[in-house]
């Protein structure tokens, strides 16, 4: 038939460039982690050998690799819950009758989002400079002693939490505040007119109704943070103590600094697998709390 | 409560939020205006006293920012145009052309989506090894032509074309080609343009792949030549700052210019179904 055909020929050239550039490869790097593949068989691939799940048995035996995920868990654990806090307290804010300008405010809360990460994250590492940065002055004007941001290895995560927060809560902000938009008025008229407070509407009527949104909005905040990379890059190179280096930051490293691609690809593969259960969790804990 | 004390805590904390937003940008833009070294002072300087463009001329010539911005917006540019090639045209098959199999093929489409894209940089970086194209711009551009993403707005959006017209033209005896040109192009024109921003944001912003790929200097992007800058710390704080405005402004002038359109591809991307 005609049509049909037509469609094959405009899907073509899109399928074709998922295929070779993103399905071909994910499987290559599946492929690719049941061997050896390291600079020499860069150089001669007659060096390559399949070693099975060589890779994935050493690396769980690796205590780098396990600080690597424990590092990128912190960030998820703390960054999501407090990116999702800032998202929706600034969109219960811009929905607010009360609101002023909320054209204005809703751009420049928003507009973090859009920069680029690695400029923005230049300059917070000169905001967190210990010696000349804002943050330390202000806490110093508080009497309040500096602390060595990016120097000290248990502050180094924090700071780059707090960077993401600042940098992507508006994307999530935008999201719940169409579906605050969403939730009929009449709700909140019957309320008030049985004169429950502001927190009892926002308790009982607000966040079941966002319910949905909420979960979706976690997931895909969730599968985001897990792929922490250009943060610890620019700003702390990994360190202090590889307090920063994530599961990415030691994939890229392994890869393409030691070019050991068959353990980069492993390493790819285990997060992808974390990742994979994590939001399944969320899903399947969503659903049963439904039922 | 007060009602006027309401209105002024809300309006408050909007006001805190925006001042926090916007200040790490604001004080980029004016660190990027002093000169050489005085923003390292105590108390750290909020103002440029004597406000220069010494920074920006400094950058431009001793470093290789002219390159660096022709090839983000060469790049940039090259995805945002073939990826909207590709998009619009499979996003309009699989909205309004049918044949068998096209709900299976679309889901499994969307099942790509869980799988992040880092796990295929490996094989990637050793496909474009072996095709001698490391360090080009084909091996950053060609794997943005296509995005899941892409395919799913349009679609979203053409499933909402009349069928009516699309058939009425197919009896008057129009080629399909024909019919996608003269008709659904220009009704897809708002779905353009959010896609079209969309992807040159992501694109000018991306960093892994890019950082991978391009390994020489001379085809580095913005964000590769400030990353590089950054780590080297070889330039004063004053010229950082510079570099930083001169790869965020482009993004955020076009962000400023086309919200209504960039929130609405937002917002039609995260309503899944």
């Amino acid at each position: 038939m005609k049509v049909s055909r037509t469609a094959w020929l405009f899907l073509a050239p899109a399928l074709l460039v998922l295929g070779v550039f993103f399905l071909l490869p994910v499987l290559g790097a599946l492929a690719l982690s049941f061997t050896d593949y390291d600079l020499y068989a860069l150089a001669d691939l007659h060096n390559l050998r399949f070693v099975a799940l060589g890779n994935y048995w050493v690396l769980l035996h690796r205590p780098q690799f396990w600080s690597a995920l424990w590092h990128t868990f912190y960030f998820v654990l703390v960054g999501v819950p407090l990116s999702l806090a800032a998202s929706l307290g600034a969109a219960l804010l811009l929905h607010s009758p009360l609101a002023r300008c909320k054209a204005f405010f809703r751009t420049a809360l928003f507009v973090p989002v859009v920069t680029t990460a690695v400029a923005t994250a230049v300059v917070w590492r000169y905001l967190f400079n210990t010696k000349y940065g804002w943050a330390n002055h202000v806490l110093g004007t508080l009497g309040i002693h500096p602390v060595d941001w990016l120097g000290d290895p248990h502050w180094a995560m924090p700071t780059i939490i707090l960077f993401a927060v600042w940098k992507n809560f508006g994307y999530n902000m935008i999201i719940l505040l169409a579906g605050l938009q969403a939730i009929p008025a009449d709700l909140y008229e019957a309320a008030r007119i049985d004169g429950a407070s502001a927190w009892r509407q926002f308790r009982h009527i607000s966040l079941p109704m966002l319910g949905p949104t909420l979960l979706m909005v976690a997931i895909l905040t969730v599968s985001g943070y897990f792929q922490l990379f250009a943060e610890p890059y620019v700003m702390t190179e990994g360190g202090p103590l590889e307090s920063t280096t994530s599961v990415l930051y030691l994939m890229y490293e392994d890869g393409f600094k030691w070019w050991n691609l068959g353990t980069a690809s492993a390493e790819a593969f285990l997060l992808f697998l974390v990742m994979f259960a994590v939001t399944a969790a969320m899903l399947r804990l969503s659903r049963r709390e439904d039922a | 409560m007060n009602p006027r004390l309401a209105k002024a805590i809300v309006n408050g904390l909007l006001l805190g939020g925006a001042l926090a937003a916007l200040f790490p940008l604001l004080w980029m833009l004016a660190v990027s205006f002093m000169p050489a070294g005085t923003s390292n002072a105590l108390p750290p300087p909020l103002w440029p006293a004597h406000p220069t463009l010494d920074n920006y001329r400094q950058l431009f010539a001793h470093t290789g920012m002219w390159r660096y911005l022709l090839n983000s917006l060469l790049i940039s540019g090259a995805i945002t145009l073939l990826s909207l090639a590709c998009n619009l045209l499979a996003g309009y098959a699989f909205a309004k052309l049918r044949f068998a199999g096209r709900e299976r093929l679309f889901r499994t489409l969307l099942g790509l989506l869980v799988v992040p894209a880092q796990v295929a940089m490996l094989p990637l970086f050793l496909m474009f090894k072996y095709a001698g194209l490391v360090d080009s711009y084909a091996g950053v551009v060609m794997p943005g032509m296509a995005t899941v993403l892409g395919i799913f707005l349009v679609r979203q959006y053409a499933r909402g074309l009349p069928d009516e017209l699309l058939e009425a033209a197919r009896i008057d005896g129009a080629s399909e080609w024909c019919i996608f040109v003269r008709i659904v192009l220009p009704l897809l024109r708002p779905v353009v343009a959010t896609l079209a921003v969309l992807t040159f944001l992501t694109a000018w912003n991306d960093f892994m792949w890019p950082l991978i790929q391009l390994t020489g200097q001379h085809h580095y992007t913005l964000p590769l030549g400030l990353a590089s800058m950054a780590r080297e710390h070889t330039e004063g704080t004053e010229q950082m700052m510079a570099g930083s405005v001169l790869t965020v402004l482009p993004v955020l002038a076009l962000f400023l210019a086309m919200q209504r359109h960039y929130l609405d591809g937002l917002l039609l991307g995260s309503v899944k179904g």
